[in-house]
């Protein structure tokens, strides 16, 4: 049965083929016999200009790998970028930035608590937030170590260690860096998750920055949970925590898209992760040396009562009165 | 010292993939990996053209230029290589060349890429010329026996032309000549910031 409707099918495709040749032969028999092969003849030049600036020349390729079909694409522009661009604006936030503490240092010293220590503890920041914090800052800091190697290594560390040892801890660090990514991932989605609520922007922070945030000049402006600059320091995380781990997992399967949008990936991850260390270690200064009791924060989570009461006076209060808990507890899941 | 450089007479081309295979053969080029392959602009339309494109062999590489482990390095005939030793695989090389010739075995299930592999103008590695090692690790070196890249010697149609830029360009310039068009020496321009004038 199968057979024979297949041999009918075969007849009237056979037939079909002879009409059309039938009716073609004339219309062959017209055309010129002499054919100039120059008269469309696809000039590079024409097909540059043809070109929106910056798209790819790319024709039909035969072999599997599509991207393959790409003839000419850009990548100069790219190149400037990373290795002018990018070095400049990496030693610019980083030498700025230390430039700057140096003299924040000189001129401010470190920030004493005005009223002493008080003796007393209060919970500041619970195992959940303490968790949170040093997921994301531990991760952070072997992320921009390795990644500043991508920028830096061949100009400072190669000509010290040699071409062979350099390329070693270079590609040991690429690892580490594409692995701890994932990491550095999950801390800014629970550090959004956990903090996001005392965090949106009000009325108090516009006190706050008029006053000087207590940085600059005497006094403590009131503030509550986090206090403007804090608040600046969580939406930097936030936003450029996800610029980074956005581009970052694009550049981790380069081959899977254009080069135009990879190139593109690779600017915005350099560019943002330099502003990143730069506010970063601003924030690792005033955490540590430049202010006595902040550390005690995210060391063992309790403050000092008088820290507190200076720095962050309304939620003194509100915990006092027991409007709200301290900092979140081990077991409580993120709300 | 000759300035060693491609020129596809994309006029000549008649997308026969021979180079590309010939290519895969010489070097026993991993699976998946082409060092050179043929495009086709305008299939099927009037004026179409194919041009059989590798590693152009820059002047002043971008590659090497933006490579975090300065891993290139450019032979006295100006031919760029690559050490597979210093290499780490991360890509930056494919994100700056004009060309789309690096490219990198898959070595894992999560797409993580080997060491680059690109185009070697038939002249190896950094290892010893003709040792073994090269062999695994670049595929043959015709170079350092005398021999030109074997995509270019044994194009059927002489389209695909590999040798001394100079000798190259005159090649050409008189083939144009002599029939009165040609579409130009494709990607000249952005490797060697020169083209040939016709």
């Amino acid at each position: 049965m199968a057979s024979k409707l297949s041999a009918a099918f075969r007849a009237l495709a056979f037939g079909l083929v002879a009409l059309f040749a039938a009716s073609s032969l004339p219309a062959l028999a017209q055309q010129p016999t002499s054919v100039n092969p120059t008269a469309q003849s696809v000039k590079e030049e024409q097909l540059l200009q043809a070109l929106k600036p910056g798209a790819p020349v790319a024709g039909r390729i035969s072999i599997p790998d599509k991207q393959a079909a790409n003839l000419i694409q850009p990548g100069r522009d790219w190149r400037a970028f990373n290795q002018e661009t990018l070095p400049r604006l990496g030693a610019y936030s980083l030498i700025g930035i230390a430039i700057l503490l140096a003299v924040f240092y000189m001129m401010r010293g470190k920030i004493r608590i005005d009223s002493g220590l008080s003796g007393m503890k209060i919970l500041r920041f619970g195992a959940l937030d303490r968790f949170t914090h040093w997921l994301t800052a531990t991760s952070f800091i072997v992320l921009a170590i390795t990644g500043i190697n991508v920028t830096f290594g061949k100009i400072v560390l190669a000509p010290v260690m040699g071409p062979e040892a350099f390329a070693a801890w270079a590609g040991f660090a690429k690892l580490v860096h594409n692995y701890v990514g994932f990491a550095f991932m999950a801390g800014v989605l629970l550090t959004f998750l956990i903090w996001v609520k005392d965090n949106i922007p009000s009325a108090v922070d516009v006190q706050w920055f008029a006053a000087g945030g207590g940085l600059i000049g005497k006094g403590h402006p009131p503030a509550k949970r986090f206090n403007g600059g804090q608040k600046i320091i969580f939406w930097s995380v936030v936003v450029g925590g996800f610029l980074l781990s956005l581009s970052g997992w694009h550049l981790l399967f380069p081959t899977a898209e254009s080069i135009e949008h990879v190139q593109w990936q690779a600017t915005l991850h350099g560019t943002t992760s330099f502003v990143m260390i730069a506010i970063i270690i601003a924030h690792i200064y005033i955490g540590s040396v430049g202010m006595e009791g902040a550390f005690d924060a995210m060391g063992s989570g309790e403050v000092d009562l008088n820290w507190a009461k200076e720095h962050h006076s309304l939620w003194v209060e509100d915990v006092m009165k027991g409007k709200r808990p301290a900092g979140h507890a081990a077991p409580q899941p993120a709300e | 010292m000759a300035r060693m450089k491609f020129l596809c007479d994309a006029d000549r081309c008649i997308e026969c993939n021979a180079c590309v295979t010939a290519c895969k053969n010489e070097h026993e080029v991993p699976w998946g990996i082409n060092r050179r392959r043929v495009v086709t602009i305008n299939d099927g339309k009037p004026g179409e053209r194919s041009v059989s494109m590798a590693c152009m062999h820059c002047t002043d590489a971008p590659c090497a230029s933006v490579c975090p482990v300065s891993c290139f390095y450019t032979t006295a005939d100006a031919v760029v290589l690559h050490s597979k030793d210093l290499c780490i695989g991360c890509g930056y090389c494919f994100y700056a060349c004009p060309f789309g010739a690096p490219q990198y075995p898959k070595t894992s299930n999560f797409g993580s890429r080997g060491k680059m592999d690109k185009c070697t103008y038939c002249a190896g590695g950094p290892e010893a010329d003709g040792s073994q090692a090269e062999l695994d690790k670049y595929g043959r070196n015709r170079l350092a026996e005398g021999k030109l890249p074997l995509c270019a010697e044994m194009c059927s149609t002489k389209a695909l032309l590999a040798g001394d830029g100079d000798i190259i360009a005159q090649i050409y310039k008189e083939r144009v000549a002599k029939r009165g068009y040609g579409s130009g020496a494709w990607g000249w321009k952005v490797a060697y910031k020169e083209t040939v004038a016709l």
